[in-house]
C-alpha cells in the first residue's frame, strides 16, 4: 500500500501545480473586452486545466481513501484539502452558469492557500480513532465540506465586488477594512511561508517544562518566540525562547501554536509591508484596475446563488447529519460542544444574511460584506476552534 | 372593514397596496412599502394587506406588529447568534475537564483563567446554553416565527391565487425587468409564449395580454421550513419533560448481572466480557503516524453483553429471567432493545478479580511455596484449607484500602486497592500467625512470623461504563428537521418566475419579475424572444 499513498501524495502536488497554472491563464482573460466571454479561448484553456487539476485531486482523495482503508477526511491535512477541493469543485459548476472568468483568478488562489495551509500539518496516514470509525464521518464531514466550499465561492465573488466597489480615491472606513481582509490573506500566506523555510531547512527546537509535577518535552519546528512556562532547551544551537506561553493560552500544545502564530504575523506583516512598498497604494486599489470589465450585477447575483445552494448543504451536513452521527456515537444529537455552537452560528449567520437581503433589500455591497463575514466565520471554525478551543472535535 | 375600489373594478381588503387584480398602485398607500419613493414597485406579497400594516391601535396590534417585523426576527436571530458565542469563549461547566484541580465552578474559572475567568462565571457564562435567558431568546424567536408566518401566509395565499394576465400598464412598466417595443405582430407574441410555455412556464391569457409563470410552490418554501422550526423547538421543550426523555448511566463489571437503571427493575444486564482493540504499531499503512505520535491507538470500545427481561414485576431472589437480545455494544453502534439504546461510554480497568498467594517459611531463601491458594476478591472465602494441614483465615478484607485519620477502611467497596489481615494456622499450633498485606506492602505484626505469605498472581477485569437512553422526542426532531430541509430546498433550488406579455395597441410591453435568480430569468427571455424583433428587457434597477 505504501505506492499508492506515494501516488496519492503525487497527485495532490499535481493538483497543485494545476491550479497555480490555470490561475495564471485565468489572469490572461482579464484583458478580454467581453464581460461574459464564451468565446475566450484563454478561457476555455483555463477552465480545462482546473478540471484536469479536479481530476488529480480526485485522484488523490480515492487512491488515499484505498491506501488508508478509511476516507481521508480524518484530521486537520485531510479536511482542508477536502476544503480546498470543494472550493474548486463549486468554481467549476458555477464557472458553467454563468461564465465569469474573473471568479478563477480569486477563486483558485483561495483553494491554492487552504489546500498549501493544510500541508502545514502532519500528513502521513493515520489510524482512525474508535469514534470516528463510523460511514457517517464521510457523509458530515464531505457535506459540511462542500457547503463550505459552495460558501467559500460568495466570500470571492464579495470580496471581487468590494475590490471593485469600494471608492479608493480616498481613505475611508471601507477601504480600511477591505484592506484588513487583504492583510489576514497575507497572514495565511505568511503562515505557508514560515513554515515551509524552516520545515526545509529541517529546523528542530526541543523544550522541557514541568507540568502538574512531571517534565514534558514539546518540540517547535520554527524557533521558540514564545517558549513553553519555565520550559528549558535542550537542543544545542537553536535559539532560546524570548517569553513564557502565558498560562490562559490553553490546550494541547498551546506554546507551540501560539509561537507559530506569531511567526505568520511577523511574516505576513513583512509580505504585506513589501507589497505595500512595491505597488505604493493600497492593495485593493492596485488590484482594482483590473476589475474593470467585471459586471457588479452578476457578481452580487453569484454571491446570493452560492449561498442559496450552500445554506440547504451545511444545513443538511453541518446540523443534520451532525445530529444524527452525535446521536448514534456520543448517545446526544446535540452537546453545545464549541464547534457545534459555532456550526450553529455560521447558520444563524446565513440565515440572518437571507432575511436581510429577501425582506429588507440588503443588496450588493451589503451582501458582499456579509458574505466575507459568512466565510470568516467558517474558517474561525476550522482553525481557531479546532486548534484553541478544545473540545471533541479538536483533532489537529 | 372598508374596501378599496380599483378603477379595474376590484374590491381590495384595506391596508392593500397594489390592486390584487390590475396590480395598479392604490393611491395613499404607497408609502407602506416604501413605492412612493421609488420607481420600481416593491413585490414582496405583490402588494397585498397584511395584518401587522393594517391593524395598529391595541395592544395586541402592537405586539403582533413587533414580532411580524423581519426586522425584529433578525436581530433575535443575531442575539440568539453572539449570546451562543459567548458560550464558547471558555469552556461550559460540562466540559470542565474531570483532572482539573477543582471542578467547582466558583473555584475553576478563577484559576484558570484569572480575572476574565471569575466574570465570566459571576455573568452565568459557564452554563449558558441552559440558562433563562438563552431559552427566552429561543422562545422569542419561536413566537416571532409563528406570528411572521401567520402575518404573511393570507397575503402571500391571496396575492399567488390572483394572477390576472391583464395588469394596470403602470404595475408593468414599473417592474424590475421591462421593455417596450412597437410595431409586434400577434405571431411574434405567439411565438415567445409557445418557447416558454416549452421551459415549463404556465401560460395564462386575457384580451391578448399574456402571463406565464413557473416555480410558483417555490414560494411556500420559507413557511414550509419556519414550520419544521417550530416543530424543532416544540421538541425540544417536550424534551424537558421526564416522561419522553431518559437519561441513566450504569457500570457493569465483566461477569456480573444488573439491572439497568430507568427500566423499573424489568431489564438486566450481563456483561460478558469489554474489549478494547488497539492498532497494530506494525500495521505498514499508519507506521508513520503511530511513530509520530509514540502512543497506542485505541480501534474498539466494544462490551459484549446479554439483556434479560423480568418475568415478575416484583423483583426479588428467586425472579426468573427471560432472555432479550445478546449482542455488542461498540462505540458508534449502540444496541437498541425495546424502548431503549445503550451506549458504550467508558470503562474503568483498575479493578482486581481474584488475587493468588503463596506460603512459605520465612527462612527458606527458595522461598518455595507451601501451598498456594486464591481469592476471589467480589466474594472472599472466609477460610482455607492448604496442604500439610495449613489453614489461613481471612480475618479482614479491605477491598479499596486507604489509611487515614479515621483507620484503615475502605473507600468503596470494588476491589481496587484490596488489603487483607490473614491468620495463619500451622499445623498443630493454636495460636495464629497475624499478617498484613496490601499492594505494595507486608507486614508482620508482631515480628515472630514463622510463615510468611506472598502474592504471586492476580486477574484484573474491566468495568464498562454505558449510557442508557430513551427518547420519544427524536422522531419529532427528525419530522422537524425533515420538514426543514423541504422547505429550504422548495424555497432555494426553485424560484418563482413571471413574465407578462402586455398588449398596448400596435405595441407589447414585456415585464418580468423573480423572487431570486434574476440572471436565469434574463437568460429565459433571452432565449424565448430570439429571431423576433421584441426589445431585451432592461434591468431598471441596475439603471437606479
Ligand atoms: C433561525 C431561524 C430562522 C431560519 C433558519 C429561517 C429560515 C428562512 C429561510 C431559509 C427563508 C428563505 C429565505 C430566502 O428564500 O432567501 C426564510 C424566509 C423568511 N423568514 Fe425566516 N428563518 C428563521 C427565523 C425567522 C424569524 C424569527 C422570522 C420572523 C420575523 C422569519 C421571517 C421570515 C420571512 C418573513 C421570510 C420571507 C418569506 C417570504 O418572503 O415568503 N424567519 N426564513
Amino acid at each position: 500500500m505504501g505506492n499508492l499513498a506515494t501516488v496519492s501524495t503525487i497527485m495532490l502536488y499535481t493538483a497543485f501545480a494545476l491550479y497555480s497554472i490555470a490561475t495564471v491563464i485565468f489572469g490572461v482573460t482579464i484583458k478580454d473586452k467581453d464581460k461574459r466571454s464564451k468565446k475566450s479561448l484563454s478561457g476555455i484553456i483555463a477552465i480545462s486545466v482546473t478540471i484536469i487539476g479536479f481530476i488529480a485531486q480526485l485522484s488523490y482523495f480515492i487512491t488515499r481513501w484505498i491506501a488508508a482503508g478509511h476516507p481521508p477526511l480524518s484530521n486537520l491535512f485531510e479536511f482542508m484539502t477536502f476544503l480546498g477541493m470543494s472550493i474548486v469543485l463549486a468554481f467549476i459548476i458555477l464557472y458553467f452558469i454563468y461564465r465569469v472568468n474573473v471568479l478563477g483568478l480569486f477563486a483558485l488562489p483561495i483553494a491554492l492557500i487552504i489546500i498549501a495551509y493544510a500541508m502545514m500539518f502532519p500528513t502521513e496516514i493515520s489510524p482512525l480513532v474508535a469514534s470516528l470509525r463510523s460511514p457517517w464521518l464521510f457523509f458530515h464531514v464531505s457535506t459540511v465540506s462542500l457547503a463550505q466550499g459552495v460558501l467559500g465561492i460568495s466570500f470571492v465573488t464579495g470580496l471581487i465586488y468590494l475590490i471593485k466597489k469600494v471608492d479608493q480615491t480616498n481613505k475611508s472606513k471601507k477601504t480600511r477594512w477591505l484592506e484588513v481582509i487583504i492583510y489576514i490573506l497575507f497572514i495565511f500566506i505568511g503562515f505557508i511561508v514560515s513554515t515551509m523555510s524552516f520545515k526545509l531547512a529541517n529546523y528542530e527546537a526541543t523544550f522541557e517544562f514541568p507540568v502538574d509535577g512531571r517534565t514534558s518535552t514539546i518540540t517547535y519546528q520554527l524557533p521558540a518566540i514564545a517558549g513553553p512556562e519555565n520550559g528549558q532547551l535542550i537542543t544545542e544551537g537553536a535559539m532560546d525562547s524570548w517569553f513564557d506561553t502565558p498560562k490562559w493560552f490553553q490546550g494541547q500544545d498551546a506554546p507551540r501554536k501560539l509561537n507559530t502564530l506569531i511567526w505568520s504575523l511577523i511574516t505576513g506583516t513583512i509580505l504585506y509591508v513589501l507589497a505595500r512598498l512595491i505597488l505604493r497604494k493600497r492593495i485593493g486599489a492596485a488590484i482594482q484596475p483590473a476589475l474593470k470589465n467585471v459586471n457588479l450585477d452578476l457578481l452580487d447575483e453569484i454571491t446570493y446563488r452560492s449561498i442559496a445552494i450552500g445554506f440547504p448543504l451545511f444545513t443538511l451536513g453541518g446540523l443534520i447529519f451532525a445530529a444524527i452521527w452525535a446521536q448514534i456515537a456520543w448517545d446526544r444529537f446535540w452537546g453545545w460542544d464549541p464547534k457545534e455552537v459555532w456550526a450553529l452560528i455560521t447558520w444563524f449567520f446565513y440565515a440572518a444574511f437571507l432575511h436581510l437581503r429577501l425582506s429588507r433589500g440588503w443588496h450588493g455591497e451589503q451582501s458582499a460584506w456579509l458574505a466575507v463575514i459568512g466565510f470568516a466565520i467558517i474558517m474561525f471554525n476550522l482553525i481557531v476552534v479546532n486548534l484553541v478551543l478544545a473540545g471533541l472535535h479538536s483533532y489537529a | 372593514m372598508g374596501k378599496l375600489k380599483c378603477e379595474c373594478g376590484h374590491f381590495n381588503p384595506t391596508g392593500t397596496i397594489l390592486c390584487e387584480a390590475c396590480g395598479k398602485p392604490i393611491e395613499g398607500n404607497q408609502h407602506l412599502d416604501g413605492n412612493d419613493k421609488k420607481k420600481l414597485l416593491n413585490m414582496r406579497y405583490d402588494g397585498s394587506a397584511r395584518r401587522s400594516i393594517t391593524h395598529n391601535q391595541s395592544i395586541i396590534d402592537k405586539i403582533w406588529r413587533f414580532f411580524s417585523s423581519v426586522k425584529v426576527g433578525v436581530w433575535l436571530i443575531v442575539i440568539a447568534l453572539v449570546a451562543s458565542a459567548l458560550g464558547t469563549i471558555f469552556p461550559q461547566e460540562m466540559y470542565i475537564p474531570p483532572n482539573a484541580p477543582s471542578r467547582d465552578p466558583a473555584i475553576y474559572y478563577e484559576a484558570q483563567y484569572g480575572i476574565l475567568g471569575k466574570i465570566y462565571y459571576q455573568l452565568g457564562l459557564h452554563n449558558v446554553y441552559s440558562s433563562w435567558w438563552y431559552m427566552l431568546i429561543l422562545a422569542l424567536l419561536g413566537v416571532s416565527l409563528v406570528i411572521c408566518s401567520i402575518d404573511r401566509f393570507v397575503p402571500l395565499y391571496r396575492a399567488l391565487k390572483m394572477q390576472k394576465p391583464k395588469r394596470h400598464e403602470s404595475f408593468i412598466s414599473r417592474q424590475r425587468f421591462y421593455s417596450k417595443t412597437d410595431h409586434i405582430s400577434d405571431e411574434e407574441i405567439q411565438q415567445v409564449v409557445k418557447r416558454l410555455q416549452a421551459k415549463k412556464y404556465k401560460i395564462k391569457s386575457e384580451d391578448g395580454h399574456y402571463f406565464a409563470e413557473k416555480g410558483r410552490f417555490s414560494r411556500w418554501g420559507p413557511y414550509v421550513n419556519h414550520i419544521g422550526l417550530i416543530i424543532i423547538l416544540l421538541a425540544a421543550l417536550l424534551r424537558q419533560t421526564s416522561f419522553m426523555y431518559l437519561d441513566e448511566y450504569v457500570w457493569v463489571r465483566e461477569g456480573e448481572l444488573t439491572v439497568i437503571p430507568g427500566t423499573k427493575n424489568e431489564f438486566f444486564i450481563e456483561n460478558k466480557q469489554f474489549i478494547i482493540e488497539t492498532y497494530d504499531e506494525n500495521d505498514e499503512r499508519f507506521k508513520e503516524a503511530l511513530e509520530r505520535t509514540g502512543g497506542e491507538v485505541v480501534k474498539n470500545y466494544q462490551t459484549d453483553v446479554v439483556i434479560y427481561r423480568a418475568k415478575d414485576s416484583v423483583v426479588d431472589s428467586d425472579t426468573t429471567l427471560e432472555k432479550v437480545v445478546e449482542g455488542e455494544i461498540r462505540m458508534n453502534h449502540p444496541l437498541k432493545f425495546a424502548s431503549y439504546t445503550l451506549y458504550q461510554s467508558g470503562f474503568q480497568s483498575n479493578e482486581f478479580t481474584s488475587m493468588s498467594f503463596k506460603l512459605y517459611e520465612i527462612n527458606d531463601a527458595d522461598e518455595q511455596a507451601i501451598d498456594v491458594f486464591t481469592v476471589d476478591l467480589m466474594d472472599p472465602l472466609p477460610e482455607y484449607e492448604l496442604d500439610n494441614g495449613f489453614r489461613v483465615e481471612l480475618d479482614q478484607y479491605f477491598p479499596d484500602y486507604i489509611l487515614d485519620d479515621e483507620g484503615p477502611r475502605s473507600e468503596t467497596m470494588y476491589p481496587r486497592n484490596p488489603a487483607f489481615v490473614f491468620k495463619v494456622f500451622p499445623p498443630d499450633q493454636e495460636k495464629p500467625e497475624i499478617s498484613f498485606l496490601s499492594i505494595g506492602q507486608n507486614i508482620d505484626a508482631t515480628g515472630e512470623n514463622n510463615y510468611k505469605l506472598g502474592l504471586v498472581d492476580f486477574n484484573t477485569h474491566y468495568v464498562s461504563g454505558l449510557t442508557v437512553r430513551r427518547d420519544y422526542t427524536l422522531p419529532l426532531f427528525g419530522l422537524g428537521a425533515a420538514i426543514f430541509m423541504i422547505g429550504v430546498i422548495q424555497g432555494m433550488y426553485w424560484q418563482h418566475r413571471r413574465v407578462w406579455l402586455h398588449r398596448k395597441g400596435e405595441s407589447l410591453l414585456l415585464a418580468a419579475h423573480t423572487n431570486k435568480n434574476w440572471f436565469g430569468l434574463k437568460k429565459d427571455i433571452t432565449e424565448a424572444i430570439e429571431d423576433t424583433k421584441i426589445n431585451m428587457v432592461i434591468d431598471q434597477e441596475e439603471l437606479n
